[in-house]
């Protein structure tokens, strides 16, 4: 799937577990709130620089995207607190920010969508307690991913439908003609798609542990 | 819970990520985008519990790796970012708008349904989402609420109107949050 922000490289980041990924993230998390110092902060990002284009070989372009969605919000931080307390306690919360986003992106980078959607059902796991299954967990996964593609295919088939009739309607017409009509038929398609999947056994809920019978004491019908 | 409703949440968490491909309108730090339309539907389309679990469940497919947060971010960056108190809020938002929803279904209007989108989808999302702006960021409560609230105000007001048209057509053409059920006798 093209879709993923993963970015495959035969490294040792790569090799790590997802899971151990995910709490390294949590600790540097923590840590950075823990111990707020500049340089702390600083050597943070150095840190994550380093496993992020050294070690997991990452092209700078992965991490500089990242970098980019947060570029206002890094400027805005710099200049308030350079109005209202001091240019280091700006330049400190930046750098913060910055380190965090960055180490989520060699994360994300260097894990396969597939192997976090195992920690997502292995983290599921203890909701069994209050009913959860897991494998549902993945079976939702699996069926959103699925529906993505369905829905935009749609919406393009009316959007060129009605340009082949000369044109679209807009505003509240089109919420009439158009966008209510369109989730009807995509909720009659998922009510569809779920009716198929119990056909085929979905929703077998495994049989609750019975006594153990003996086969020779089975009497046949 | 039943298959059918797992779809629906995966149906809902899926045109959530498709409001993602909008363009969104760059107004400062944080863009306006389509997806907290999608809230706004999950909740008042679905119901409360349906509607936060198809949210929920957009959040980890976003945390997961894929890039469908508007804008194309995705991954888990946007949930250590100065905006991420916003995604966390948006579970929540679709709970309270479905159950608002749930509540006076048999009277539902667009009228209602855009006071329980702005209740929801409005009220909710600013109360958590600035508190955390403000934390994250270290910003003053003033400019963490112009930056964080107020620009988006106007366009939220819409999407609730919106949301709110949309949820009524479907209500009576295809609903799928059950009549409230009566006590036991009257029907």
């Amino acid at each position: 799937m093209t879709l993923a922000l993963y970015v495959p490289r035969a490294s040792v980041v790569h090799r790590l577990p997802a899971g151990a990924k995910l709490l390294a993230l949590a600790v540097l998390a923590v840590a950075l709130f823990v111990l707020p110092t500049l340089t702390a902060a600083g050597a943070a990002l150095l840190g994550t620089l380093a496993v992020g284009l050294l070690v997991a070989r990452l092209p700078v372009a992965v991490l500089a995207r990242q970098a980019r969605a947060v570029r206002w919000w890094l400027l805005a931080l710099l200049v308030v607190h350079a109005l209202t307390t001091d240019p280091r306690t700006g330049a400190h919360v930046a750098l913060r920010l910055l380190t965090l986003v960055l180490a989520a992106a060699v994360v994300t980078a260097t894990t396969r969508v597939s192997e976090m959607v195992a920690v997502v059902e292995w983290l599921s796991a203890p909701l069994r307690l209050v009913g959860v299954r897991p494998a549902r967990v993945g079976l939702a996964i699996t069926m959103a991913l699925r529906f993505i593609p369905v829905l935009i295919e749609r919406a393009d088939r009316i959007r060129e439908a009605q340009a082949a009739r000369g044109g679209s309607p807009r505003g509240v017409r089109a919420l009439r003609t158009t966008i209510a009509p369109l989730l009807v038929q995509v909720l009659q398609m998922a009510h569809d798609v779920s009716e198929a999947l119990d056909a085929r056994g979905a929703d077998d809920v495994p049989p609750p542990r019975r006594r153990r019978r003996s086969p020779a004491v089975e009497v046949p019908r | 819970m039943k298959t059918r409703d797992l779809a629906y949440v995966a149906l809902f968490a899926a045109i959530i990520a498709v409001l993602g491909t909008l363009p969104a309108i760059n107004v400062g730090p944080v863009p306006i985008t389509a997806q907290t339309l999608g809230v706004m539907l999950a909740g008042s389309v679905l119901g409360a519990r349906r509607g936060f679990l198809a949210v929920l469940l957009f959040l980890v497919l976003v945390a997961v790796g894929l890039p469908l947060l508007a804008s194309g971010a995705g991954g888990l960056a946007p949930f250590a970012g100065a905006s991420a108190g916003y995604l966390y809020s948006w579970p929540l938002a679709a709970f309270v708008v479905g159950w608002l929803t749930e509540r006076s279904w048999d009277r539902y209007d667009v009228l209602r349904g855009t006071l329980f989108n702005v209740v929801g989808g409005i009220v909710v999302i600013y109360a958590i989402g600035v508190p955390v702006l403000k934390a994250v960021t270290g910003l003053a409560w003033g400019p963490a609420f112009w930056t964080g609230a107020a620009v988006f105000v106007p366009g939220d007001l819409f999407k609730a109107v919106v949301a709110a048209a949309i949820a009524d057509v479907v209500r009576r053409s295809y609903p799928v949050i059950d009549r409230p059920r009566r006590t036991a006798g009257s029907r």
